[in-house]
């Protein structure tokens, strides 16, 4: 039987959903016998090619954010949003309140210790969104896995309950959001 | 023996939810009653003891064929009601997606994480996500009192506080203005600011915000994360308010 394919990225995100996904330790070998890893920080493939399964840690906080999503949602049957950012913005969200322009000054502008003070603007730099979103605003969702970040047991329940053909659900045991 | 006294029991001072009767007294609410006989009744805004709002809508049941808040609805004998229904728990999540796409409930960052009953409830109601687009509204945070922090952007409008600080502390410290998506949280002082009002920690209305609105600072790690109310406790066991404002009153007291 040929192995269940899952792609992974952090987005707005701080890779603490990856690495909680890590904390399955010794019980990753076995998950390993069913499931291989397409694009992810684990494989470092920079591209994703047609999925099972995509996992989203973290939300959407500048283009390059909306261009690697929407590849994610072309290429993925599944599509789980990961985490407390990837579902409603989480932390960076908080910057929501103030305008851009103000979150950029207080940081590289006006920010303690900061020297040769300027606003970065670089052609490699994804410009900045407005706003941050969660990812349901601009993809669609199959599922949302919350958490700050979800458990080992967390991913290891829905991606089990995928592989085993069921409906994803937790229990109430493992449902948390910080 | 005359044909009253062999009425059906279910009339007499009964009322009947999912199946279970239960007995209640005259002028209680199908609230009162049901938290009376451990009945859980999923609840945001009502606090036994203070003038019920029926506000918060979490309390609907279905009795017969029309839809009534529990809280506010008086239990009259021979009442059929409906609660722990999944058609009745699907339209509390949704209550409860609503509540927290409108206001900013970061949980991670909010101190009252594990103690927030609005929390509790999501996870009562098996709540994944918001399902609907924040809001993120920009809401006014009020550090000014030495003692007691006011964050707007967890605010869910139950007016508990208002409730405790009018009908318990009997200070009228605090109301809510506006309407509508404009409805919010001010306070009874001339600038509008927490510093100026009368509010003390030793009042009823500083303990007893459901969500991380009203906190006492400097007290807010005091129980680690884990071992909170909500870490030991699920929302559905009734008479876990007194034990939550007992313990949260106990560091001043």
């Amino acid at each position: 039987m040929s192995k269940i394919r899952i792609a992974t990225t952090s987005l707005a995100g701080c890779f603490g959903c990856h690495m909680s996904f890590l904390d399955m330790d010794e019980r990753l070998v076995a998950l390993l016998e069913h499931v291989e890893f397409n694009r992810s920080p684990f494989t470092d493939i920079k591209h994703c090619g047609p999925c099972d399964i995509g996992l989203i840690e973290g939300g959407v906080c500048n283009v390059e954010n909306v261009h690697v999503l929407r590849e994610f949602r072309e290429n993925c049957k599944i599509l789980i949003a990961v985490g407390a950012c990837a579902i409603n913005g989480g932390v960076p969200a908080m910057r929501n309140h103030f305008n851009l322009r103000e979150c950029l000054e207080e940081a590289y502008v006006n920010g303690a210790g900061v020297e040769n003070p300027q606003i970065p603007n670089d052609v490699e730099l994804p410009l900045l969104l407005d706003k941050v979103h969660p990812i349901h605003d601009v993809v669609r969702v199959d599922y949302y896995l919350p958490g700050c970040p979800p458990s080992a047991d967390e991913f290891l329940k829905i991606l089990g309950d995928l592989l085993a053909g069921k409906e994803p659900s937790l229990p109430q045991n493992l449902l948390h959001y910080d | 023996m005359s044909a009253d006294t062999k009425q059906n029991p279910i009339t007499q001072n009964t009322i009947t939810i999912d199946g279970q009767e239960i007995p209640f007294l005259a002028g209680q609410t199908i609230m009162d009653a049901a938290l009376a006989a451990g009945v859980y009744i999923p609840h945001l805004c009502h606090r036994q003891g203070l003038t019920p709002h029926g506000s918060c809508k979490l309390c609907v049941v279905d009795i017969a064929s029309r839809s009534a808040s529990a809280c506010t609805m008086p239990a009259v004998a021979g009442q059929q009601i409906s609660n722990n229904t999944p058609a009745l728990n699907e339209a509390r999540k949704t209550i409860t997606q609503m509540l927290f796409i409108e206001g900013n409930h970061i949980c991670p960052s909010c101190e009252k994480c594990g103690d927030c009953t609005l929390q509790a409830m999501a996870y009562h109601l098996g709540m994944l996500g918001g399902h609907f687009p924040q809001f993120f509204q920009r809401r006014e945070v009020d550090a000014s009192h030495p003692t007691i922090m006011l964050d707007r952007d967890r605010c869910i409008l139950c007016e508990l506080c208002v409730r405790a600080s009018r009908e318990v502390d009997g200070k009228d410290v605090f109301a809510i203005a506006g309407r509508g998506i404009n409805a919010h949280l001010v306070v009874n002082s001339v600038r509008g600011k927490l510093v100026d009002s009368d509010l003390e920690t030793s009042d009823m209305a500083a303990h007893i915000c459901p969500v991380g609105a009203i906190l006492i600072k400097e007290h807010g790690y005091e129980v680690p994360i884990g071992q909170r109310t909500f870490d030991l406790h699920q929302v559905s066991e009734v008479g876990l308010e007194k034990t939550i404002l007992t313990k949260v009153r106990q560091p001043d007291e």
